[in-house]
């Protein structure tokens, strides 16, 4: 982790043309619909003004329900049977995206389990990375990111229970902005 | 104004009106951007560069928050990233493998039933991190206009032809070097409504991914000597010179191919890699 460290490429937006290019046959479902532990994460993506993104990519990265980081491929074609999690949705004309997913579990010592995701758009001109934590977890009170950020926004890194699915909205801009992760070296 | 009322008339025409529009004429854009001029643009460009050439400390990425670029404005954050120290699954990527992508699909002059019209080039370099080890067996993609400037993407409404031989798209692993190589046609530029008369200059845009979650990232990648640089405001975003040039692949004629293609080489260097390897991760 010591030495030089080389300058790194500068990003760039999606842009609007990757629709025929990133998004692939069951990019957003990383277990079926059948599963027994099957959710559904989804949620709006909206700018500055409230109005819906509808060139947003997403894409989530994800521990199984037992907190195991998957290391098996086979994400762009997968198999029915293999928990490799990770997953990618475009959102739709409305904005909204959505998963097919399962909730992870703790990755380690009884932490907060969380979603990392991150985040493309036209118009955003690099990504954005965010967490989606569960509600009503027990070691979220002591969660050494949510503890960090102001309290009057915390509640954008959090998914909201409704029906049998999980609902996290994300605001690019303003008041209601969700709070967006740099990782040292970014 | 014109143009925002016409936009939002769109929107409540039809959301889909909406977004076939999209990138020509962004709902999101200030009253003024469709009328804004070439001169205009690039003197706002020219303004936060001069502003930049005092700063001391040099930018690597783009700026999020650049309103040159039209579509920008609504959709970067304004409140400070959130500085975090990446826990447990974002220590890890994803892996990908020969059961995700098959060789012949970082051939993109052999995925329909003919030769696409063009320059035939090859593209390649290598993938690494911040500390120049090579990102090994990962997934690179990427997407392109045709020779044209025409994108196969139904929003693309350039009156420029589609080529039926060509889809624009591909995929490839890296080497255990963290080497890749794509077999392409020379995209062309093609025009955007961000203001009058605005151009992209020509490219491949790229989606990578690292060791770390933290390394995503997607880019686009310039040809060297584009006369349009200077009046892109995306590629502009970059404000530091030098690290605008990093997106700019080099013409190498050790990669040109005697009568078969002209040959690019482009590096790519990804954000440092947080976590410590563990012996005989990376041969994975």
């Amino acid at each position: 982790m010591t030495g030089a460290r080389l300058p790194p490429t500068p990003g760039q937006t999606v842009g609007p043309f990757y629709g025929y290019a990133l998004p692939f046959d069951g990019d957003s479902e990383l277990v079926s619909t059948q599963h027994p532990k099957a959710v559904r994460l989804h949620g709006t993506v909206r700018d500055g003004r409230g109005s819906p993104v509808p060139d947003a990519l997403l894409e989530i990265w994800q521990p199984d329900a037992d907190g195991m980081i998957s290391r098996e491929p086979g994400s762009l074609r997968r198999d029915g049977y293999t928990f490799t999690g990770w997953g990618r949705a475009a959102t739709d004309d409305t904005g909204h995206y959505s998963f097919t997913t399962i909730e992870p579990g703790s990755s380690g010592n009884g932490t907060a389990p969380f979603f990392a995701m991150t985040v493309f758009a036209r118009g955003l001109l690099n990504r954005l990375f965010t967490r989606i934590y569960l509600p009503g977890h027990a070691a979220l009170a002591s969660d050494v990111l949510l503890t960090a950020v102001p309290a009057d926004r915390r509640d954008t890194l959090m998914a909201r229970r409704e029906g049998d699915g999980l609902v996290f909205d994300l605001t690019l801009q303003g008041e209601r902005e969700t709070v967006f992760l740099a990782y040292p070296g970014n | 104004m014109k143009a925002y009322r016409r936009a939002r008339l769109r929107e409540s025409a039809s959301v889909a009106d909406v977004t076939d529009a999209a990138d020509r004429e962004p709902v999101e854009a200030s009253a003024d951007s469709a009328t804004a001029t070439q001169e205009d643009i690039t003197q706002e460009i020219e303004a936060i560069s001069a502003n930049y050439a005092a700063a001391t400390r040099p930018e690597t990425m783009p700026r999020l928050d650049y309103p040159p670029y039209r579509s920008s404005i609504l959709r970067h954050p304004t409140k400070d990233l959130h500085h975090a120290d990446p826990e447990t699954i974002e220590l890890y990527a994803p892996v990908f493998g020969l059961r995700d992508v098959d060789p012949l699909e970082s051939d993109l002059t052999i995925q329909r039933h003919g030769d696409p019209i063009g320059e035939r080039i090859v593209v390649t370099g290598r993938v690494v991190d911040g500390a120049g080890r090579p990102v090994a067996n990962q997934l690179v993609e990427i997407w392109q206009a045709n020779s044209a400037g025409r994108y196969i993407h139904k929003r693309d409404q350039h009156p420029a032809p589609l080529d039926p031989h060509f889809s624009g798209t591909g995929r490839c692993l890296t080497d255990d070097q963290g080497n890749y190589r794509f077999t392409t046609i020379k995209p062309g530029p093609y025009p955007w409504k961000n203001h009058h008369n605005a151009w992209r200059p020509a490219h491949i845009h790229f989606s990578l991914f690292g060791t770390d979650f933290t390394q995503r990232m997607i880019t686009q990648m310039y040809f060297p000597g584009d006369p349009l640089f200077p009046l892109d405001p995306i590629y502009q975003a970059i404000v530091d010179p030098e690290a605008r040039e990093r997106l700019v692949a080099a013409y190498d004629h050790d990669v040109t191919t005697h009568e078969w293609s002209t040959g690019y080489r482009w590096d790519i260097v990804l954000t440092g890699s947080q976590r410590t390897w563990m012996e005989g991760e990376d041969d994975r």
